[in-house]
Protein backbone atom coordinates (compact mmCIF):
# COMPACT_ATOMS: atom_id res chain seq x y z
CA UNK A 1 0.00 0.00 0.00
CA UNK A 2 1.40 3.53 -1.11
CA UNK A 3 1.76 6.56 2.07
CA UNK A 4 -1.91 8.11 0.68
CA UNK A 5 -3.75 4.33 1.25
CA UNK A 6 -1.98 4.28 4.56
CA UNK A 7 -2.86 7.78 5.83
CA UNK A 8 -6.48 7.39 4.53
CA UNK A 9 -6.89 4.33 6.73
CA UNK A 10 -5.08 6.06 9.85
CA UNK A 11 -7.32 8.75 9.16
CA UNK A 12 -10.89 7.06 9.10
CA UNK A 13 -9.79 5.47 12.11
CA UNK A 14 -8.14 8.07 14.62
CA UNK A 15 -9.55 11.03 12.80
CA UNK A 16 -8.06 14.63 13.51
CA UNK A 17 -5.48 12.33 15.78
CA UNK A 18 -3.64 11.62 13.10
CA UNK A 19 -1.75 14.77 11.01
CA UNK A 20 -1.95 15.39 7.41
CA UNK A 21 0.35 13.09 5.01
CA UNK A 22 3.51 15.50 4.36
CA UNK A 23 4.96 14.85 1.39
CA UNK A 24 8.21 15.69 2.28
CA UNK A 25 11.33 15.83 -0.25
CA UNK A 26 12.16 11.76 0.27
CA UNK A 27 9.55 10.41 2.46
CA UNK A 28 6.00 10.99 2.83
CA UNK A 29 5.46 11.11 6.55
CA UNK A 30 2.02 11.92 9.12
CA UNK A 31 2.30 13.76 11.96
CA UNK A 32 0.77 11.89 15.19
CA UNK A 33 -0.47 13.14 18.61
CA UNK A 34 1.83 12.03 21.32
CA UNK A 35 -1.38 10.86 23.43
CA UNK A 36 -2.32 9.07 20.75
CA UNK A 37 0.81 7.10 19.36
CA UNK A 38 0.63 3.99 21.23
CA UNK A 39 -2.91 3.23 19.91
CA UNK A 40 -1.83 4.36 16.13
CA UNK A 41 0.91 1.83 16.11
CA UNK A 42 -1.07 -0.65 17.31
CA UNK A 43 -3.95 -0.45 14.70
CA UNK A 44 -0.98 -0.38 12.02
CA UNK A 45 0.64 -3.73 13.04
CA UNK A 46 -3.18 -5.32 13.38
CA UNK A 47 -4.69 -4.06 10.60
CA UNK A 48 -5.68 -6.12 7.89
CA UNK A 49 -3.69 -4.72 4.66
CA UNK A 50 -1.64 -2.74 6.86
CA UNK A 51 0.76 -5.01 8.84
CA UNK A 52 3.71 -3.17 10.27
CA UNK A 53 4.95 -6.06 11.76
CA UNK A 54 8.94 -3.72 12.49
CA UNK A 55 10.06 -0.75 13.85
CA UNK A 56 13.07 -0.48 11.65
CA UNK A 57 14.05 2.77 13.44
CA UNK A 58 13.14 5.46 16.20
CA UNK A 59 15.14 8.56 16.11
CA UNK A 60 14.53 11.81 17.75
CA UNK A 61 16.11 15.12 17.04
CA UNK A 62 15.98 18.70 18.78
CA UNK A 63 14.40 21.66 17.67
CA UNK A 64 14.91 24.23 19.80
CA UNK A 65 13.39 27.34 17.84
CA UNK A 66 10.16 25.43 17.54
CA UNK A 67 10.13 24.66 21.22
CA UNK A 68 9.94 20.92 20.62
CA UNK A 69 12.06 17.32 20.30
CA UNK A 70 10.48 15.19 17.45
CA UNK A 71 10.64 11.46 17.84
CA UNK A 72 10.89 10.02 14.29
CA UNK A 73 9.27 6.25 13.86
CA UNK A 74 10.39 4.27 10.63
CA UNK A 75 8.14 1.67 10.30
CA UNK A 76 8.19 -1.44 7.82
CA UNK A 77 6.27 -4.50 6.98
CA UNK A 78 7.98 -7.69 6.00
CA UNK A 79 4.69 -9.01 4.80
CA UNK A 80 3.38 -6.07 3.03
CA UNK A 81 6.90 -4.84 1.93
CA UNK A 82 5.38 -1.23 2.60
CA UNK A 83 6.62 1.33 4.82
CA UNK A 84 5.96 4.54 6.56
CA UNK A 85 7.16 7.29 8.98
CA UNK A 86 5.53 8.74 12.00
CA UNK A 87 6.50 11.95 13.63
CA UNK A 88 5.56 13.07 17.15
CA UNK A 89 6.25 16.12 18.68
CA UNK A 90 7.07 16.82 22.34
CA UNK A 91 7.11 19.76 24.20
CA UNK A 92 10.84 20.79 24.86
CA UNK A 93 10.64 21.48 28.40
CA UNK A 94 9.14 18.24 29.52
CA UNK A 95 8.67 15.78 27.03
CA UNK A 96 6.73 12.95 26.85
CA UNK A 97 5.67 10.13 24.89
CA UNK A 98 3.91 6.73 25.72
CA UNK A 99 5.79 3.75 24.68
CA UNK A 100 5.28 1.54 22.16
CA UNK A 101 7.30 -1.20 23.57
CA UNK A 102 3.89 -3.61 23.86
CA UNK A 103 3.83 -3.26 19.96
CA UNK A 104 7.22 -4.16 18.95
CA UNK A 105 9.63 -5.05 21.81
CA UNK A 106 12.48 -4.01 19.56
CA UNK A 107 11.72 -0.47 20.47
CA UNK A 108 12.87 -0.86 24.46
CA UNK A 109 16.31 -0.12 23.82
CA UNK A 110 15.27 2.39 21.20
CA UNK A 111 13.75 4.41 23.50
CA UNK A 112 16.32 3.97 26.00
CA UNK A 113 18.66 5.46 23.39
CA UNK A 114 16.23 8.51 22.84
CA UNK A 115 15.81 9.20 26.56
CA UNK A 116 19.51 8.63 27.52
CA UNK A 117 20.45 11.30 24.43
CA UNK A 118 17.73 13.48 24.62
CA UNK A 119 15.95 13.61 27.46
CA UNK A 120 12.41 12.33 26.48
CA UNK A 121 10.86 10.40 29.01
CA UNK A 122 8.79 7.33 27.16
CA UNK A 123 5.70 6.67 30.13
CA UNK A 124 5.31 3.03 30.53
CA UNK A 125 8.25 1.87 29.34
CA UNK A 126 9.37 -1.22 31.68
CA UNK A 127 12.97 0.11 32.20
CA UNK A 128 13.72 3.56 31.50
CA UNK A 129 17.29 3.54 32.18
CA UNK A 130 20.43 5.39 30.76
CA UNK A 131 21.69 3.06 27.86
CA UNK A 132 25.15 4.34 26.73
CA UNK A 133 26.10 6.86 29.14
CA UNK A 134 26.40 6.42 32.71
CA UNK A 135 23.98 6.15 34.89
CA UNK A 136 24.65 9.27 36.78
CA UNK A 137 25.88 11.37 33.76
CA UNK A 138 24.34 14.94 34.00
CA UNK A 139 22.34 16.33 30.92
CA UNK A 140 21.31 14.93 27.25
CA UNK A 141 24.18 15.51 24.65
CA UNK A 142 22.15 15.34 21.76
CA UNK A 143 20.19 18.38 22.97
CA UNK A 144 21.25 21.40 21.10
CA UNK A 145 21.99 23.49 24.75
CA UNK A 146 23.86 20.51 26.26
CA UNK A 147 26.56 21.98 28.17
CA UNK A 148 29.14 19.38 28.88
CA UNK A 149 30.13 18.93 32.92
CA UNK A 150 33.59 20.58 33.51
CA UNK A 151 34.68 17.15 35.19
CA UNK A 152 33.52 13.37 35.95
CA UNK A 153 33.69 12.07 39.49
CA UNK A 154 37.12 14.67 39.13
CA UNK A 155 37.97 13.71 36.10
CA UNK A 156 38.44 16.82 33.66
CA UNK A 157 36.39 16.89 30.64
CA UNK A 158 38.77 19.48 29.51
CA UNK A 159 42.26 19.39 27.54
CA UNK A 160 44.50 22.41 27.16
CA UNK A 161 45.59 22.51 23.40
CA UNK A 162 49.25 21.76 23.47
CA UNK A 163 50.08 23.87 20.42
CA UNK A 164 48.29 27.34 22.36
CA UNK A 165 50.33 26.41 25.81
CA UNK A 166 52.61 29.13 26.76
CA UNK A 167 56.34 27.40 27.94
CA UNK A 168 57.49 28.27 31.58
CA UNK B 1 9.47 -18.92 30.16
CA UNK B 2 8.60 -18.40 33.38
CA UNK B 3 10.61 -18.01 35.84
CA UNK B 4 10.16 -18.94 38.94
CA UNK B 5 11.00 -17.21 42.40
CA UNK B 6 12.38 -19.56 44.59
CA UNK B 7 15.43 -21.87 43.66
CA UNK B 8 15.17 -25.57 45.03
CA UNK B 9 17.71 -28.15 45.11
CA UNK B 10 17.23 -31.84 44.44
CA UNK B 11 16.24 -32.09 47.92
CA UNK B 12 13.48 -29.70 48.40
CA UNK B 13 15.91 -27.39 50.16
CA UNK B 14 15.78 -23.75 48.75
CA UNK B 15 18.91 -22.14 47.73
CA UNK B 16 20.06 -18.51 46.33
CA UNK B 17 19.96 -17.18 43.29
CA UNK B 18 23.87 -16.69 41.97
CA UNK B 19 24.45 -13.33 40.31
CA UNK B 20 27.95 -13.60 37.92
CA UNK B 21 29.57 -10.83 36.20
CA UNK B 22 30.73 -11.58 32.51
CA UNK B 23 33.45 -8.80 30.90
CA UNK B 24 33.95 -5.64 30.11
CA UNK B 25 37.29 -7.65 29.71
CA UNK B 26 36.18 -10.75 28.85
CA UNK B 27 38.29 -12.76 25.97
CA UNK B 28 34.90 -13.64 23.80
CA UNK B 29 32.82 -10.96 24.36
CA UNK B 30 34.19 -9.25 20.73
CA UNK B 31 35.13 -5.73 22.20
CA UNK B 32 34.01 -4.25 25.30
CA UNK B 33 30.65 -5.38 26.78
CA UNK B 34 29.57 -6.90 29.87
CA UNK B 35 26.78 -8.95 30.86
CA UNK B 36 25.51 -9.57 34.28
CA UNK B 37 24.12 -12.84 34.46
CA UNK B 38 21.27 -14.12 37.25
CA UNK B 39 22.29 -17.72 37.12
CA UNK B 40 20.66 -20.98 38.67
CA UNK B 41 23.48 -23.32 38.92
CA UNK B 42 24.47 -23.46 35.03
CA UNK B 43 21.34 -22.37 33.69
CA UNK B 44 20.81 -18.62 33.04
CA UNK B 45 17.74 -16.79 34.16
CA UNK B 46 18.65 -13.73 33.01
CA UNK B 47 21.71 -12.43 30.93
CA UNK B 48 21.32 -8.67 31.35
CA UNK B 49 23.55 -6.42 28.76
CA UNK B 50 25.50 -3.44 30.03
CA UNK B 51 26.85 -1.55 27.04
CA UNK B 52 27.93 1.67 26.25
CA UNK B 53 32.13 0.86 27.22
CA UNK B 54 33.02 2.00 23.62
CA UNK B 55 30.80 5.07 22.85
CA UNK B 56 32.27 7.41 21.49
CA UNK B 57 29.29 9.95 20.81
CA UNK B 58 29.87 9.61 17.37
CA UNK B 59 26.47 10.63 16.41
CA UNK B 60 27.19 14.38 18.44
CA UNK B 61 30.87 14.36 16.93
CA UNK B 62 28.82 14.57 13.52
CA UNK B 63 26.57 17.96 14.17
CA UNK B 64 30.67 19.35 14.99
CA UNK B 65 32.46 18.35 12.05
CA UNK B 66 30.29 18.84 9.07
CA UNK B 67 29.29 16.83 6.24
CA UNK B 68 32.28 15.74 4.55
CA UNK B 69 34.86 16.14 7.97
CA UNK B 70 32.22 13.29 9.34
CA UNK B 71 33.25 10.06 7.01
CA UNK B 72 36.59 9.28 9.00
CA UNK B 73 33.82 8.53 11.78
CA UNK B 74 31.98 6.45 10.24
CA UNK B 75 34.92 4.30 9.91
CA UNK B 76 34.99 3.89 13.45
CA UNK B 77 31.18 3.10 13.42
CA UNK B 78 31.87 -0.78 12.83
CA UNK B 79 35.61 -0.92 12.03
CA UNK B 80 35.51 -4.46 11.30
CA UNK B 81 32.99 -3.89 7.91
CA UNK B 82 33.95 0.29 7.78
CA UNK B 83 33.27 0.34 4.03
CA UNK B 84 29.31 -0.16 4.37
CA UNK B 85 29.38 2.70 7.26
CA UNK B 86 31.09 4.99 4.95
CA UNK B 87 28.36 3.91 2.54
CA UNK B 88 25.44 4.55 4.48
CA UNK B 89 26.72 8.51 5.66
CA UNK B 90 27.61 8.98 1.41
CA UNK B 91 24.51 8.06 0.39
CA UNK B 92 22.35 9.53 3.14
CA UNK B 93 24.46 13.10 2.17
CA UNK B 94 23.79 12.32 -1.61
CA UNK B 95 19.80 11.93 -1.15
CA UNK B 96 19.61 14.92 1.01
CA UNK B 97 21.50 17.11 -1.83
CA UNK B 98 19.71 15.41 -5.27
CA UNK B 99 23.77 13.82 -6.00
CA UNK B 100 24.04 11.23 -8.89
CA UNK B 101 26.93 9.14 -7.93
CA UNK B 102 28.86 8.04 -11.54
CA UNK B 103 28.07 4.46 -12.80
CA UNK B 104 31.93 3.53 -12.20
CA UNK B 105 32.25 5.21 -8.79
CA UNK B 106 28.94 2.89 -7.96
CA UNK B 107 30.80 -0.09 -9.35
CA UNK B 108 33.95 0.53 -7.05
CA UNK B 109 31.22 0.99 -4.12
CA UNK B 110 30.15 -1.82 -4.86
CA UNK B 111 33.46 -3.34 -5.05
CA UNK B 112 34.84 -2.01 -2.01
CA UNK B 113 31.61 -3.34 -0.23
CA UNK B 114 31.13 -7.08 -0.92
CA UNK B 115 35.32 -7.12 -0.38
CA UNK B 116 34.62 -5.98 2.93
CA UNK B 117 31.04 -8.32 3.65
CA UNK B 118 33.92 -11.27 3.03
CA UNK B 119 36.52 -9.90 5.21
CA UNK B 120 33.60 -9.71 8.10
CA UNK B 121 31.73 -12.34 7.69
CA UNK B 122 35.59 -14.19 8.00
CA UNK B 123 36.41 -12.89 11.22
CA UNK B 124 32.78 -13.48 12.27
CA UNK B 125 32.89 -17.38 11.53
CA UNK B 126 36.03 -17.83 12.88
CA UNK B 127 35.51 -16.20 16.10
CA UNK B 128 32.65 -18.27 16.08
CA UNK B 129 34.67 -21.10 15.70
CA UNK B 130 37.56 -19.66 18.41
CA UNK B 131 34.60 -18.44 21.13
CA UNK B 132 33.69 -22.78 20.65
CA UNK B 133 36.92 -23.59 21.65
CA UNK B 134 38.09 -24.51 17.76
CA UNK B 135 41.81 -22.14 17.90
CA UNK B 136 42.92 -23.29 14.16
CA UNK B 137 40.03 -22.20 11.72
CA UNK B 138 40.25 -18.64 13.62
CA UNK B 139 43.96 -18.90 11.98
CA UNK B 140 42.76 -19.80 8.78
CA UNK B 141 39.92 -17.16 8.49
CA UNK B 142 42.45 -14.42 9.80
CA UNK B 143 44.66 -16.00 6.45
CA UNK B 144 41.86 -15.66 3.97
CA UNK B 145 41.17 -12.02 5.48
CA UNK B 146 44.59 -10.89 5.33
CA UNK B 147 44.81 -11.18 1.73
CA UNK B 148 41.62 -9.05 1.14
CA UNK B 149 43.13 -6.63 3.82
CA UNK B 150 45.98 -6.32 1.20
CA UNK B 151 43.81 -5.54 -1.58
CA UNK B 152 41.81 -2.92 0.35
CA UNK B 153 44.84 -1.45 1.60
CA UNK B 154 46.26 -1.12 -2.29
CA UNK B 155 42.36 0.28 -3.34
CA UNK B 156 42.78 2.93 -0.30
CA UNK B 157 45.63 3.21 1.43
CA UNK B 158 44.16 1.61 5.04
CA UNK B 159 43.68 -1.68 5.94
CA UNK B 160 40.76 -0.91 8.49
CA UNK B 161 39.39 2.13 8.84
CA UNK B 162 39.11 2.84 4.86
CA UNK B 163 37.68 5.87 4.55
CA UNK B 164 37.35 5.69 0.95
CA UNK B 165 34.25 7.07 0.00
CA UNK B 166 33.65 10.33 -0.23
CA UNK B 167 30.10 12.49 -0.85
CA UNK B 168 29.41 11.88 -4.53
CA UNK B 169 31.51 8.91 -5.18
CA UNK B 170 34.58 6.91 -3.88
CA UNK B 171 38.31 8.96 -3.48
CA UNK B 172 40.25 6.91 -6.02
CA UNK B 173 39.46 4.52 -8.98
CA UNK B 174 40.80 0.84 -9.16
CA UNK B 175 44.54 0.73 -8.89
CA UNK B 176 46.13 -0.79 -11.56
CA UNK B 177 45.87 -4.73 -11.79
CA UNK B 178 43.23 -4.05 -9.50
CA UNK B 179 40.47 -6.27 -11.42
CA UNK B 180 43.03 -9.47 -12.20
CA UNK B 181 44.00 -9.20 -8.63
CA UNK B 182 40.68 -9.63 -6.97
CA UNK B 183 39.78 -12.30 -9.84
CA UNK B 184 42.60 -14.02 -8.37
CA UNK B 185 41.82 -13.91 -5.02
CA UNK B 186 38.31 -14.88 -6.07
CA UNK B 187 39.43 -18.19 -7.61
CA UNK B 188 41.48 -18.68 -4.30
CA UNK B 189 39.10 -18.37 -1.92
CA UNK B 190 35.81 -20.07 -3.27
CA UNK B 191 37.12 -23.54 -2.38
CA UNK B 192 38.98 -22.12 0.78
CA UNK B 193 35.42 -21.42 1.49
CA UNK B 194 34.05 -25.43 1.46
CA UNK B 195 37.08 -26.43 3.10
CA UNK B 196 36.27 -24.18 5.84
CA UNK B 197 32.83 -25.46 6.09
CA UNK B 198 34.14 -28.80 6.25
CA UNK B 199 36.66 -27.90 8.51
CA UNK B 200 34.63 -26.48 11.29
CA UNK B 201 31.29 -25.41 9.87
CA UNK B 202 30.21 -29.65 9.51
CA UNK B 203 32.10 -30.72 12.68
CA UNK B 204 30.47 -32.80 14.77
CA UNK B 205 31.33 -30.89 17.96
CA UNK B 206 30.54 -27.56 17.03
CA UNK B 207 27.21 -28.55 15.50
CA UNK B 208 26.34 -29.91 19.04
CA UNK B 209 27.38 -26.76 20.32
CA UNK B 210 25.49 -24.84 17.70
CA UNK B 211 22.13 -26.49 16.51
CA UNK B 212 19.30 -25.83 18.27
CA UNK B 213 20.50 -23.27 20.62
CA UNK B 214 19.05 -19.74 21.10
CA UNK B 215 16.46 -20.62 18.47
CA UNK B 216 14.75 -17.30 17.42
CA UNK B 217 11.58 -17.84 15.10
CA UNK B 218 10.64 -15.43 11.94
CA UNK B 219 7.77 -13.44 14.29
CA UNK B 220 10.13 -12.65 17.40
CA UNK B 221 12.92 -11.99 14.75
CA UNK B 222 10.87 -9.29 13.09
CA UNK B 223 9.45 -8.31 16.27
CA UNK B 224 13.05 -7.66 18.00
CA UNK B 225 14.28 -5.76 14.75
CA UNK B 226 16.83 -8.26 14.32
CA UNK B 227 18.21 -7.90 10.76
CA UNK B 228 20.93 -9.24 8.13
CA UNK B 229 22.20 -12.60 8.66
CA UNK B 230 20.68 -12.99 12.14
CA UNK B 231 17.11 -12.27 10.09
CA UNK B 232 17.39 -14.58 7.08
CA UNK B 233 19.30 -17.21 9.64
CA UNK B 234 15.20 -17.43 10.85
CA UNK B 235 14.02 -17.70 7.74
CA UNK B 236 13.06 -14.26 6.58
CA UNK B 237 13.43 -13.90 3.26
CA UNK B 238 14.81 -9.98 2.96
CA UNK B 239 17.91 -8.68 2.16
CA UNK B 240 17.89 -4.84 1.23
CA UNK B 241 20.18 -5.27 -1.72
CA UNK B 242 17.46 -7.04 -3.60
CA UNK B 243 14.39 -6.06 -1.87
CA UNK B 244 15.16 -2.29 -1.47
CA UNK B 245 17.99 -1.97 -4.15
CA UNK B 246 20.52 0.78 -4.04
CA UNK B 247 23.49 1.55 -5.39
CA UNK B 248 24.08 -0.44 -8.77
CA UNK B 249 22.70 -3.75 -7.12
CA UNK B 250 19.56 -4.47 -9.76
CA UNK B 251 22.09 -5.14 -12.67
CA UNK B 252 23.42 -8.72 -10.38
CA UNK B 253 22.30 -11.86 -10.25
CA UNK B 254 22.04 -13.35 -6.73
CA UNK B 255 20.73 -15.53 -4.07
CA UNK B 256 19.64 -14.74 -0.86
CA UNK B 257 20.68 -17.33 1.53
CA UNK B 258 18.10 -18.71 4.36
CA UNK B 259 18.64 -20.40 7.75
CA UNK B 260 16.52 -23.92 7.24
CA UNK B 261 16.84 -25.57 10.32
CA UNK B 262 19.64 -28.23 8.67
CA UNK B 263 20.92 -29.26 12.04
CA UNK B 264 18.58 -28.70 14.27
CA UNK B 265 15.14 -26.09 14.27
CA UNK B 266 14.99 -22.71 11.77
CA UNK B 267 16.78 -19.85 13.62
CA UNK B 268 19.44 -21.76 15.65
CA UNK B 269 22.96 -20.65 16.23
CA UNK B 270 24.01 -22.88 13.35
CA UNK B 271 21.42 -21.66 10.79
CA UNK B 272 23.15 -17.95 11.87
CA UNK B 273 26.26 -19.36 10.88
CA UNK B 274 25.97 -21.14 7.58
CA UNK B 275 23.64 -18.17 6.40
CA UNK B 276 26.95 -15.67 6.60
CA UNK B 277 29.04 -18.43 4.90
CA UNK B 278 26.96 -19.04 1.66
CA UNK B 279 26.51 -15.06 1.92
CA UNK B 280 30.28 -15.30 1.04
CA UNK B 281 29.65 -16.97 -2.20
CA UNK B 282 26.77 -14.73 -3.22
CA UNK B 283 29.18 -11.92 -2.47
CA UNK B 284 31.76 -13.78 -4.45
CA UNK B 285 29.09 -13.81 -8.00
CA UNK B 286 28.20 -10.31 -7.44
CA UNK B 287 31.97 -9.00 -7.68
CA UNK B 288 32.50 -11.46 -10.35
CA UNK B 289 29.98 -9.56 -12.13
CA UNK B 290 31.02 -6.33 -11.11
CA UNK B 291 34.31 -6.51 -12.09
CA UNK B 292 33.13 -8.29 -15.31
CA UNK B 293 30.91 -5.10 -15.96
CA UNK B 294 32.11 -2.17 -14.58
CA UNK B 295 31.79 0.75 -16.81
CA UNK B 296 34.77 3.60 -17.70
CA UNK B 297 34.44 7.14 -16.46
CA UNK B 298 34.52 9.28 -13.27
CA UNK B 299 34.50 7.74 -10.58
CA UNK B 300 33.46 10.88 -7.76
CA UNK B 301 30.59 13.67 -8.88
CA UNK B 302 31.85 17.43 -8.21
CA UNK B 303 30.19 18.28 -4.91
CA UNK B 304 31.05 21.92 -3.11
CA UNK B 305 33.62 22.06 -0.93
CA UNK B 306 30.99 23.94 1.43
CA UNK B 307 28.46 21.43 1.16
CA UNK B 308 25.31 22.61 2.46
CA UNK B 309 22.18 20.47 1.32
CA UNK B 310 18.57 21.72 1.31
CA UNK B 311 16.33 21.26 4.43
CA UNK B 312 14.92 17.87 4.99
CA UNK B 313 15.66 14.65 6.73
CA UNK B 314 16.21 11.31 5.45
CA UNK B 315 15.95 7.73 6.20
CA UNK B 316 18.53 6.06 3.94
CA UNK B 317 18.85 1.24 4.45
CA UNK B 318 21.60 -0.74 3.19
CA UNK B 319 22.62 -4.46 3.69
CA UNK B 320 25.68 -4.10 5.92
CA UNK B 321 27.71 -7.15 7.03
CA UNK B 322 25.81 -7.33 10.20
CA UNK B 323 22.54 -6.05 8.82
CA UNK B 324 20.28 -3.90 7.78
CA UNK B 325 21.91 -0.29 8.65
CA UNK B 326 19.42 2.69 8.88
CA UNK B 327 20.35 6.03 8.68
CA UNK B 328 18.66 8.57 9.79
CA UNK B 329 19.92 12.35 8.54
CA UNK B 330 18.61 15.46 9.11
CA UNK B 331 20.02 18.75 7.83
CA UNK B 332 19.20 22.33 8.27
CA UNK B 333 20.54 23.70 5.45
CA UNK B 334 23.81 24.55 6.97
CA UNK B 335 27.43 23.32 6.74
CA UNK B 336 26.93 21.01 9.73
CA UNK B 337 24.46 18.26 9.66
CA UNK B 338 21.48 18.88 12.21
CA UNK B 339 21.17 15.13 13.57
CA UNK B 340 22.57 11.67 12.66
CA UNK B 341 21.17 8.82 13.90
CA UNK B 342 22.65 5.10 13.13
CA UNK B 343 20.36 2.12 13.80
CA UNK B 344 23.06 -0.48 13.89
CA UNK B 345 22.26 -4.79 13.18
CA UNK B 346 24.33 -5.04 16.84
CA UNK B 347 22.35 -2.64 18.65
CA UNK B 348 18.95 -4.79 18.08
CA UNK B 349 20.62 -7.81 18.48
CA UNK B 350 22.34 -7.15 21.45
CA UNK B 351 18.77 -6.24 22.36
CA UNK B 352 16.94 -9.59 22.03
CA UNK B 353 20.08 -11.33 24.39
CA UNK B 354 18.37 -10.46 27.31
CA UNK B 355 14.97 -12.29 26.01
CA UNK B 356 16.89 -14.89 24.75
CA UNK B 357 18.95 -15.99 27.30
CA UNK B 358 16.32 -17.33 29.29
CA UNK B 359 16.68 -20.88 30.28
CA UNK B 360 20.17 -21.72 28.44
CA UNK B 361 23.01 -22.43 29.86
CA UNK B 362 25.98 -20.25 30.57
CA UNK B 363 28.53 -21.60 28.53
CA UNK B 364 25.76 -20.74 25.82
CA UNK B 365 25.93 -17.08 26.31
CA UNK B 366 29.15 -17.25 24.38
CA UNK B 367 27.52 -18.70 21.21
CA UNK B 368 24.91 -16.52 21.20
CA UNK B 369 27.06 -13.37 21.10
CA UNK B 370 29.12 -15.64 18.66
CA UNK B 371 26.27 -16.30 16.15
CA UNK B 372 24.73 -12.90 16.31
CA UNK B 373 28.19 -11.57 15.47
CA UNK B 374 28.02 -9.00 17.73
CA UNK B 375 30.78 -6.20 17.54
CA UNK B 376 30.85 -3.74 20.73
CA UNK B 377 31.43 -0.57 19.14
CA UNK B 378 28.79 -1.10 16.78
CA UNK B 379 26.27 -0.85 19.99
CA UNK B 380 27.99 1.85 21.69
CA UNK B 381 28.95 4.07 18.71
Amino acid sequence: MDSTGIHAALRGHFDTAVGELAPGPFEASIEVDASAIEAVCTFLRDEKGLEFDNLSNLSGADYPELERIQAVYSLFSYKQRHSITLRVNADRTAPVIPTVEAVWPAANWLEREIFDLLGVEFSGHCDLRRILLPEDWVGYPLRKDYEEQPDYHGISTVRENLLTMKRD
Amino acid sequence: MSVELEIHDSQGLPTEEMTLNMGPQHPSTHGVLRFIVKADGEVMRRAIPDIGYLHRSIEKIAEKVGWHGFMPYTDRVDYVAAMACNQGWAMAAEQLAGIEVPRRGEYCRVIAAELSRICSHLLGVGAMGMDMGAITPFTHALRERDMIMDLLEELCGARLTFNYMRIGGVAWDLPHDFVEKVSHYLDHLEPVIEEFNQLLGYNRIYVKRFADVATVDADMAIAWGLVGPNLRGSGVDFDVRRDLPYSVYEDFDFDVPLGSGEMGSIGDCWDRYIVRMREMVESIRILRQALAGIPEGPVIAKVARNFKPPVGDVHVKIEAPRGEQSWYVSSDGSEYPHRVHIRTGSFTAMGIIDRLSRGLMIADLVAVIASMDIVAPEVDR
